[in-house]
């Protein structure tokens, strides 16, 4: 082998194709039925459940668990898919130790939760690996829906307006559906090319064209879209990255975390992934846990993720800072960058004090001939015409923008929280409401 | 979705499962909210004439619970309804007209007199209900007043009463049973000797459930002491199996409806009495522990199962009642062996323990803990399919005839032979 850990500089293939198959598999397997059985069991069948409060698609999860209990995963897939079309994807991408699982009435009786989501993952992909799609489209509406952006938010709007017998043309500026669940989401939790089989299937549903390579604002226009369509939702995503405010911040090193994530999730054995002997990344979500344990994973000798503020501030969950460790990544608290050198990145230590960060005057230096920038993405491309809030195209309740006929829901829109089963419910909400409007019924 | 709608006894509903007489179903509050999650029909909380009864002001019941507190049986020492009938009369009637695709069952328990009989039944035809059940079965409280399982005790009661019921009505006539007797076919015969359009069991079995070991009485405990209670919930489901299919295959009863009662909890066990020959179920314990949303996991769950095995509701019930045989007929030429699947063992060895202490002395136990069966001398007992905690490790496997059983060192044969032909029987006929 030619390079390992230890090849300065940024090279590919630090470790050879099997040691990276083995890092990047299946980050929670799949339950035998036993397992299955015994996770079921511990369902209490609460009352008015404070887990399906927790969760943002409100999945019915003491019906569908009590299902799987009662040998029937197939109706548990159906009550999932009842509410989150893309349950197969939320089951192992939902941080769910801080959505349903951190509800369960069991976390507060012993501290160890149902598994809600490994057992959302057994009924659905009962039901997946079969090829069943058990829904069925309602008599054709004769209106036409344009949905813009095949992520999260786009599949689930275009799906359920599907279902209710509408016509839908899904745009997409990539070759391929599924949005950061193709282009995103951390290698390990969407193994066996999970994302586009889950794309596939949705679609089963038909009466959904889809449109990859065709990008609005260049090749699709807003206007015309209006015009050829009854209804347009936008989807589209945040396409943008923040830039790091520091001297050298556009140097060479310097990447965004996201492209180093896409580039690995399209690469067929990531051994072409060019990855750095030291690598700092700057940032505190889950878009920088995810760049750090890849990068990790892929061979890199010294990772190091830092953040400005301390633990309770970052928003990737205990659980993932967990991971992160557990994989020999080091975390950094309190530490601002302050430059990008040629030897690295110099960072000032700071606290916090009534809320303000400040410096405390300590400084460190670490070492890096790779700096991944994970410090949140923007809405790059908002068509013009709609109001903006605080940076995304401001929505209500239903997922209407300020424009009349156009919704938007996901990342690009107000009210989420960044997460992909929220940009699922927005999708299904706004179709919802689409639908209403379509028929004339609000 | 299987089309799970359903008649019985004439009585139509959307789905197999009803509610039991019993809390779920005592007053208007309760049934339209059991309506409105699904559930098919309801048995209204049995009325009785006023001065209507009281209840204890204490615990009515008690229960035993299973690993992690899962409840198995419940007791209660619940009376009939406390209410005035009047006021459930007045809600029976609302009810029915606002939900009148669904079935409304009203129980009775007045005195063992013609009289009071004859005077409820128009006040509950005025209601719109679609049937009436008679309450035979309560074991506690009603039962020393003459009522409830007094009346269910004594079969010739159980005809007279229900042949008045039949010429002052012309509502079905479901006749609920007690399972505090030795043989359930005789009240169940009595019954159709009465008139019934149908039986319903069973009711609660008498039991009392615990002892509190300070202060030295039976629980649940009313100021000191107790009172036996009637025992329901998943307990009580083998129970009631057995006299579901008593009843079903009794020649001078096998075309008498039967609704099924007792510890349904799941789409499964609803299935298998349906399968053993009831034309539907009802349910109270379940609710009463998981609430009227359950109704929706049975509904999917049946549905499911009868889309799998390509049947209809009508094909599923009696499905299984010829195949509830006595001993004597078993095949005594079929021969299995437990076998232990070594990927799913957990080397618990709580198989070994069964069979070593009390069984055949058929699992070997290896220093690495392998367990393994030891055909010589396995008697394909069973014990060790029960007590393992690994659902499928170990599994009942069929000789096929021409093998040798190395436990008889005989020949598996092909054809069926019972115990009637056997040499060992004294009294065996012999074969032709
Ligand atoms: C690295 C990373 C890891 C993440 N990990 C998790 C996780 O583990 N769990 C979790 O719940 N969430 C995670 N998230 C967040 C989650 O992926 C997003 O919240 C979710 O994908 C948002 O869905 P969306 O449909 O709004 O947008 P996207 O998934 O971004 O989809 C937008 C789609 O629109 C298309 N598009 C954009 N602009 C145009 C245009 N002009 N014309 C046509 N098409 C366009 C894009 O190509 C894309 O396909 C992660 C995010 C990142 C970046
Ligand atoms: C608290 C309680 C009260 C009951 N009251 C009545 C009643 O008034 N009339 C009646 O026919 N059965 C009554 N039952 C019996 C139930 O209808 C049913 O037959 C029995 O509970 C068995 O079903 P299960 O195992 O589903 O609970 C009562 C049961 C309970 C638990
Ligand atoms: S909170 Fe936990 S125990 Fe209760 S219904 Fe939800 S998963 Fe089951
Ligand atoms: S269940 Fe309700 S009525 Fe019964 S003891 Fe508890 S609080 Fe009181
Ligand atoms: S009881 Fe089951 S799991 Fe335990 S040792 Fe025996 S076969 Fe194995």
């Amino acid at each position: 082998m030619a390079n390992d850990m230890f090849t300065p500089g940024v090279v590919a293939g630090r470790l050879d194709a099997e040691a990276i198959a083995e890092n990047f598999s299946d980050l929670h397997g799949q339950y035998d039925p036993h397992e299955a059985a015994v996770a079921a069991d511990r369902c209490y069948f609460c009352h008015d459940a404070p887990c399906i409060t927790a969760c943002p698609t409100d999945i019915d999860i003491p019906l569908f668990i009590r299902q799987i209990a009662t040998g029937t995963p197939e109706a548990a897939a159906k009550t999932i898919f009842d509410s989150n079309i893309l349950g197969g994807m939320c089951a192992r991408v939902c941080p769910t130790e801080t959505l349903c699982e951190e509800a369960c009435v069991r976390e507060a009786a012993e501290g160890k939760p149902v598994e809600i989501g490994r057992l959302q993952r057994h009924a659905t992909d009962t039901v997946m690996r079969a090829g069943l799609h058990p829904f069925e489209r309602a008599t054709d509406t004769g209106k036409k829906v344009a949905v813009v952006g095949a992520g999260p938010a786009g599949l689930a709007c275009a799906h359920r307006l599907a279902m209710k017998g509408h016509s839908v043309d899904v745009y997409d500026a990539k070759p391929k559906g599924g949005g950061l669940n193709e282009y995103g989401i951390a290698a390990y939790k969407a193994v066996n090319d999970f994302a586009q089989s889950e794309v596939d299937w949705l679609l089963k549903i038909g009466g959904i064209t889809m449109h990859y390579d065709t990008k609005l604002g260049e090749t699709l226009d807003l206007a015309a879209l209006q015009d050829s369509h009854d209804a347009v939702f936008l989807g589209m995503g945040l396409g943008g990255v923040n830039a790091l405010p520091v001297q050298g911040g556009d140097d060479g090193k310097v990447m965004n975390a996201v492209d180093f994530i896409a580039g690995l999730r399209q690469s067929k054995d990531k051994t072409d992934i060019e990855v750095g002997r030291r690598v700092v990344v700057i940032g505190g979500g889950m878009t920088a846990v995810d760049a750090a344990v890849q990068a990790k994973l892929l061979g890199a000798e010294q990772v190091t993720m830092a953040y400005r503020r301390g633990k309770d501030g970052m928003s990737a969950s205990e659980y993932e800072q967990e991971l992160a460790t557990s994989k020999g990544v080091r975390i950094l608290y309190n530490a601002a960058p302050e430059a990008i050198t040629d030897a690295g990145v110099e960072f000032a230590y700071t606290e916090t004090v009534n809320g303000e960060l400040r410096m405390t005057g300590e400084t460190q230096q670490i070492e890096a001939d790779m700096v991944l920038r994970a410090i949140g993405q923007t809405l790059s491309d908002a068509p013009g015409g709609l109001a903006l809030e605080r940076g995304k195209i401001k929505v209500d309740d239903a997922g209407a923008t300020s424009v009349p006929g156009i919704w938007a829901g996901g990342d690009c829109a107000t009210g989420g929280n960044d997460l992909t089963v929220t940009a699922v419910a927005e999708g299904r909400d706004a179709a919802e409401n689409m639908h209403k409007s379509l028929m004339g019924e609000g | 979705m299987a089309d799970l709608r359903s008649e019985f006894t004439g009585v139509k509903s959307p789905n197999p499962f009803w509610l039991a007489s019993a809390p779920p179903t005592d007053k208007e509050y309760n049934v339209r909210r059991a309506f409105e999650a699904g559930w098919g029909g309801v048995v209204w909380k049995t009325l009785g004439f006023d001065p209507h009864i009281v209840n204890v002001s204490g615990p009515r019941y008690g229960a035993i619970w299973g690993a992690d507190r899962r409840l198995l049986g419940l007791n209660n020492i619940e009376l009939i309804t406390d209410r005035p009938l009047e006021v459930n009369l007045r809600e029976i009637k609302q009810v029915k007209r606002d939900y009148p695709d669904r079935a409304m069952i009203v129980s009775l328990m007045v005195p063992c007199e013609e009289e009071p009989w004859k005077k409820i039944l128009p006040l509950v035809e005025e209601t719109g209900a679609d049937a009436v059940e008679l309450n035979f079965g309560c074991p506690h409280g009603m039962s020393e007043r003459g009522m409830g399982a007094a009346v269910g005790q004594v079969p010739d009661y159980i005809e007279m009463v229900t042949r008045w019921c039949k010429q002052h009505t012309r509502m079905p006539v479901i006749v609920k049973l007690t399972p505090n007797i030795t043989d359930i076919r005789y009240p169940a015969r009595a019954a159709q000797a009465g008139g019934a359009d149908a039986v319903s069991l069973i009711n609660t079995v008498s039991s009392i459930t615990s002892v509190n070991l300070d202060s030295f009485s039976p629980e649940p405990s009313i100021d000191g002491k107790g009172s036996h209670g009637g025992y329901c919930g998943p307990a009580v489901k083998p129970i009631a199996l057995n006299m579901v299919a008593d009843i079903a295959r009794d020649a001078e009863t096998a075309n008498l409806p039967i609704s099924g009662i007792g510890g349904v909890t799941t789409w499964r066990d609803a299935a298998e009495f349906l399968a053993l020959g009831a034309g539907n179920v009802q349910v109270c314990t379940a609710a009463m522990t998981y609430g009227f949303k359950i109704v929706q996991e049975m509904i999917s769950g049946l549905s499911q199962y009868l889309d799998e095995k390509e049947m209809s509701l009508d094909d599923l019930i009696g499905r299984a009642t010829p195949n509830v045989t006595d001993w004597q007929y078993l095949n005594l030429n079929y021969v299995t062996k437990a076998k232990i699947d070594q990927d799913a063992c957990i080397k618990c060895g709580r198989c070994y323990a069964a069979c070593e202490d009390t069984s055949h002395q058929a699992i070997s136990m290896s220093a690495d803990r392998v367990f393994e069966v030891i055909d010589e001398e396995c008697v394909a007992c069973n014990l060790c399919v029960n007590v393992c905690p690994v659902e499928d490790c170990i599994t009942m496997v069929e000789m096929e005839p021409g093998e040798v059983d190395p436990r008889t060192g005989k020949v598996v044969e092909e054809e069926y032979a019972n115990w009637t032909t056997h040499p060992n029987n004294p009294s065996a006929q012999a074969a032709e």
